[in-house]
């Protein structure tokens, strides 16, 4: 079935289920393996995209829900303002380990700077806590996130 | 297909920056070609004719940096910049890195290439600057390495690598070529961001579980839950009916629904609805049962793994006298990259492509499995989005060429959460029991230890078992604390439960018991806890990072009600470690870590970055083991599926930690497990403190809402 999605800026028509979860779509219909399956349930954040700008589960989003929305990935988020100040704080703070659930990880930091321009460690809590490492970043991730505000506002380290 | 000729995936800073400039856009190739170095510093490690740097990594990239610290290292010797390195991640090879085993476990990586990595590079700069020396005519003791080019100091002429590769190559190694000086550092020892953080971080860095070979069809796999049990009966129409499903594949004990896309065979998977049979032997298996029969095992004599003195003689006339019995559960690892392969067998050969630990002798396992020789059978190894110990098995492999060899195109096999969570090798269960005599000066006169388990050495050793598993041992049998009289054993007690690595391995398990059991004594004889320990223990190391840990952590400083200090200190892996965790309980026994301090003296650090993630690491994956880890079993089947009911540590769980590292240049330990192995007993103690009470089960939090 033809489903037309908007993903990171482009506008195009797939042949997919409409109950397909994005997840499996992105990474398998569309070839956008930035987005990973951690848990298919909910649970650990690691298939993080934005919808409209906010931040959804791609293994809790049907397609049909994307039809009419803007969906941005990991790949697209990182060629905007807001994702490449977050990639830059990653890489100083030197945040990634194993890495696999890090762009979930900057998704879901993008959609909480985008509405809460300077988290505090409680926003950071509340904002991230749906997002498992099993590498235990979390220190840093809390640091880079601190450190993408600054960098998004335009403040020197 | 992309042929059968060996292709390295390039995941140097060269293929990254250019991957950085592609619009991003829908599909991509990651891979390209290596070439194969002009000048060898051994199999692995040389010089292109452009003069850069290769490096075909010799260990394997879980997200313990093991790329960049060894990078770093090649580094060092060559005199050029780690970013200038081409590495590429190599198929899996038992021959080529001989005597360095791909294998990467027991935190032996840069324990086990310090030396020959260092001697290969130091060869193949040395064999650079002697080809710039005869070039120009001068002694080579004018000549250094700089920057990727030769330089002549006295007249300060500079020739690139690429001037001199062919010329250094032609002449014969030198076989005189000392390693850097540690007063000559420019690398090692400083802090380097990690190589692969930038394209992880934005989503290009291929795993296994990422690649896409032409052609290829998704899968998913159901494997019996019920341990030992047999696939019954099979929806197969149900299964078919799901758009998008092409085939169901039928084994002894598995399940497999074949198709165009993963949501079309996790679909048809559930469909199938799989029916299984199993023994009353394996219905039968509970928890109870199982944990009572390890139990149980201490009871016996067991086999002795190490012993010195006469214990009976030693505990005649103690001050003191400490026993207990400690119990470990079952853990699972939990990677949040589940366990999947790509395999493609045709006209008598296999290719495989997979993020593995063993990338040698899971390709040896997959040739065994299909009959074939050795040399039809490929697998390129991938990053890994985490380990832990759970890619050091094939099964992946082994379940994926299973199914590759019936159809007749590449096959990506995805494990669901839930089929990887039971269906895991788990760490084993185990029962210590410790028992400490103080003689009447103060001092350790006897300490017993029997350990009883599962023991992982026996099914990998095979007959060649000989009664004590090395591994498990580890760590008891070389303990910090001196004692006039000591005594370990172990005994094996198997259940169906699959058993293998979990990091922090055997070490983990005796620093849990031990750290706990002298914790206990110190309490028992009313001594502070560290200062009881620095009555004991000898070793300036260990001292040294202990009482710097005490300071650090404020250790005696008044604390709140319902918070506690704990303290663990170790000597495993080559790596001194101490650490001190602050806990807090709250009136409905819910267990919080606030603060650990940490103290590591790992000999020569390469990348102190790295070091400090490895205890972020360490410690977050430990306390989640600590406070929440178990893995049981109910009717042979294991209970737990997902992170709903497998809990680990999020964000707002996770302590601030805070790290010190010992400068020093001694031998390089490990760091992969340390942290992981310090902070049980830490958290143990730290319960002990806030709460009085004593817990001896893990896991904590259970242990203390059981009261
Ligand atoms: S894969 Fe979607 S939340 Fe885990
Ligand atoms: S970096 Fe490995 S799971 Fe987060």
């Amino acid at each position: 079935m033809a489903v037309t999605l908007t993903i990171n800026g482009q506008r195009r028509d797939f042949d997919a289920s409409p109950e397909m979860p994005l997840l499996w779509f992105l990474r398998d219909v569309a070839g956008l393996t930035g987005t990973k399956f951690g848990c298919a349930a909910g649970l650990c954040g690691a298939c993080s995209v934005l919808m409209d700008g906010v931040r959804v589960f791609g293994c809790q989003t049907p397609v049909g829900d994307a039809v009419g929305k803007s969906i941005t990935t990991i790949e697209g988020l990182t060629q905007q303002p807001l994702g490449k100040a977050l990639v830059e704080a990653w890489n100083e703070v030197d945040v990634v380990q194993c890495g696999y659930c890090q762009p979930g990880q900057i998704v879901a930091a993008a959609s909480l700077i985008a509405t809460n321009p300077k988290p505090d460690d409680a926003a950071i809590d509340a904002g991230m806590s749906g997002n498992i490492c099993r590498c235990g970043t979390y220190p840093r991730i809390r640091a880079a996130i601190h450190r993408a505000a600054q960098i998004h506002a335009g403040e020197p380290a | 297909m992309t042929g059968t000729t060996r292709r390295d995936v390039l995941i140097g800073s060269g293929l990254f920056s250019a991957a950085l400039m592609v619009p991003v856009a829908f599909g991509s190739s990651r891979s390209r070609a290596a070439g194969a170095p002009s000048l060898a510093g051994n199999t692995w490690l040389g010089v292109d004719a452009q003069g850069r740097v290769t490096l075909a990594l010799p260990k394997t990239e879980m997200g313990q940096g093991i790329l960049t610290t060894i990078t770093m290292i090649a580094a060092e010797e060559l005199a050029v910049r780690p970013v200038d390195v081409v590495v590429s991640i190599p198929d899996g090879d038992s021959v080529r890195f001989a005597p360095i085993d791909q294998g990467t476990g027991g935190s032996t990586s840069v324990r086990e290439v310090w030396q020959p990595l260092r001697e290969a590079g130091a060869r193949a700069r040395i064999a650079l600057v002697n080809a710039g020396a005869r070039q120009w005519g001068v002694p080579a003791a004018e000549c250094d390495a700089h920057d990727g080019a030769v330089v002549h100091r006295p007249s300060g002429k500079v020739l690139a690598y690429a001037a001199l590769v062919a010329a250094a190559a032609a002449a014969p190694l030198p076989t005189e070529a000392p390693v850097r000086p540690a007063s000559a550092y420019a690398v090692i020892g400083k802090s380097h961001r990690r190589l692969d953080g930038d394209a992880k971080a934005r989503g290009v860095a291929e795993y296994g579980i990422d690649v896409v070979v032409p052609g290829m069809k998704y899968a998913a796999i159901s494997v019996s839950p019920i341990f030992g049990g047999k696939l019954a009966g099979v929806d197969e129409a149900a299964a078919r009916a799901v758009q998008g499903v092409t085939g169901v594949i039928r084994g002894a004990d598995v399940v497999y629904v074949v198709g165009d896309n993963t949501w079309a065979v996790r679909q048809g998977i559930t469909a199938a609805k799989a029916q299984w049979t199993a023994d009353a032997a394996s219905t039968g298996t509970q928890q109870a049962g199982v944990i009572a029969a390890v139990a149980a095992a201490l009871d016996k004599p067991g086999f002795v793994a190490a012993t010195s003195g006469d214990l009976e003689a030693a505990r005649v006339g103690a001050a003191h006298r400490f026993s207990a019995t400690y119990t470990q559960p079952f853990l699972a690892h939990a990677t949040m990259e589940p366990a999947n392969c790509v395999a493609h067998v045709h006209d008598g050969q296999c290719e495989i492509w997979t993020g593995s630990q063993i990338p040698g002798d899971a390709r040896k396992a997959a040739a065994k499995r299909l009959g074939l020789p050795l040399d039809k059978v490929t697998l390129h190894n991938r990053l890994m989005g985490g380990g832990f110990g759970r890619r050091l098995e094939a099964d992946m492999v082994e379940r994926c060429v299973d199914l590759a060899k019936q159809v007749p195109f590449p096959v990506k096999l995805i494990w669901s959460r839930e089929e990887d969570m039971s269906h895991d090798w788990y760490r084993p269960a185990y029962a210590d029991h410790i028992d400490i005599a103080i003689g009447a000066d103060g001092k350790i006169a006897a300490w017993e230890h029997k350990i009883a388990g599962s023991s992982i050495m026996a099914r990998l050793l095979g007959p060649a078992f000989k009664g004590v598993d090395d591994d498990a041992v580890e760590g008891a049998i070389t303990p910090i604390y001196p004692a006039r009289a000591r005594k370990v054993t172990f005994q094996q007690q198997e259940s169906l439960v699959p058993t293998s690595w979990w990091r922090g391995v055997g070490p983990l398990r005796s620093a849990f018991v031990m750290e706990s059991a002298i914790d206990e004594v110190a309490h028992q004889v009313g001594a502070d806890p560290i200062a009881f320990r620095l009555a004991h223990i000898e070793d300036p190391r260990a001292r040294a990072v202990l009482e710097q840990a005490r300071d650090k952590a404020g250790w005696g400083t008044a604390v709140a009600p319902g918070v506690g200090r704990g303290v663990a200190v170790i000597h495993l892996w080559d790596t001194y470690m101490a650490a001190v965790a602050e806990v807090t309980v709250d009136k409905d026994h819910q267990i919080a870590v606030k603060t650990v301090t940490v103290v590591v003296d790992c000999g020569q650090a390469v990348n102190p970055s790295g070091v400090a993630a490895q205890i972020d690491s360490g410690i977050i994956f430990g306390t989640a083991g600590a406070l929440y880890g178990e893995v049981t079993i109910a009717n042979g089947r294991v209970e737990q599926s997902n992170f709903h009911d497998y809990r680990v540590l999020r964000m707002n769980e996770a302590p601030v930690i805070h790290t010190t590292l010992i400068d020093n240049h001694e031998k390089p330990g490990g760091m992969g497990e340390p942290p992981n192995a310090v902070i049980f007993p830490a958290l143990a103690n730290a319960v002990f403190a806030a709460t009085g009470k004593r817990l001896r089960n893990l896991p904590l939090q259970k242990g203390l809402e059981a009261g």
